[in-house]
């Protein structure tokens, strides 16, 4: 493995750490962003460089600026009193470090089958856009879709609510 | 013979350590924006699996992977719009997004 991608994976999991446990929610966000480009970078790493830019205009572009409207919205950045961390912390503390431990067990101790370093894959922005309109043309419809039902759904499910309001 | 130093099982590794990350976020903060921003590095976890799988398996050229990545980040787009949305219309409900002070359904 590379220096470029043991400097990136430490980026995107200090950016990911920071995320969860800054309490500033604000800085919160801020760190989200560190960690979807580090991903978009180790996407990029990984020759897919369409997923690569596509993590950098829909989660950078797109879902950061999300979060920040809404913690904006709803005074989120002021750090309650009796801490950040819900009732029962430890109980999910313990969950997630099982699940990783799981996850990694499964990952080290599985038998290696796929080749060590296979040939950077010839597949061009071209061959993407071709298999979207071909082969994969029904989920990019469905996908279109849902991407409408759930706009309309957002702006109906977050729209001020006058004639019912207290 | 086990599966470690192949470049694979690195990002394998990475994904499984930002999975939980994430994990733990989403179970144990208060705040309902924090649990979607751990809901978010989860679904961002598996979608480096994807790649991952897709650069290192056996056809890359059929493009499987990848197409799954693209549309999981679509997906999880209309996601965070949502649970956003549900979470501002909470928040006009309640006057609070603390998830231990949410304890009813009547609106």
């Amino acid at each position: 493995m590379s220096v470029a991608f043991y400097l990136i994976a430490a980026l995107t999991l200090a950016g990911g750490l920071a995320a969860v446990l800054l309490k500033n929610t604000v800085h919160c966000a801020l760190a989200l962003t560190v960690a979807f480009a580090g991903l978009a970078l180790l996407f990029l790493q990984l020759d897919a460089q369409f997923a690569g830019f596509a993590q950098i205009l829909v989660y950078i572009g797109a879902v950061a600026i999300l979060v920040v409207f809404a913690i904006l919205l709803t005074r989120g950045s002021d750090t309650p009193k009796d801490g950040v961390f819900s009732q029962s912390w430890l109980v999910g503390l313990v969950i997630a470090a099982g699940v990783f431990a799981v996850l990694g067990w499964a990952v080290i101790e599985s038998v290696r089958v796929l080749p060590q370093e296979t040939a950077t894959p010839a597949v061009t922005v071209h061959d993407i856009g071709n298999a979207l309109v071909g082969r994969y043309v029904l989920p990019l419809e469905i996908v279109a879709l849902l991407l409408t039902a759930a706009t309309i759904g957002a702006v109906i499910v977050a729209m001020h609510e006058k004639e019912r309001s207290r | 013979m086990t599966n470690l130093g192949s470049p694979l099982a690195a990002y394998l590794l990475v994904a499984a350590l930002l999975f939980a990350i994430g994990l733990a976020g989403a179970l144990t903060r208060r705040n309902a924006i924090l649990v979607l921003i751990g809901i978010e590095l989860m679904l961002n976890a598996a979608n480096l699996n994807f790649i991952a799988f897709w650069r290192y398996g056996p056809r890359p050229e059929a493009l499987t992977g990848m197409m799954f990545a693209i549309f999981s980040i679509a997906v999880a787009a209309a996601e965070a719009a949502v649970g956003l949305g549900l979470v501002i219309s909470i928040h006009r409900h309640t006057q609070t997004t603390d998830l231990d002070q949410i304890n009813r359904m009547k609106g």
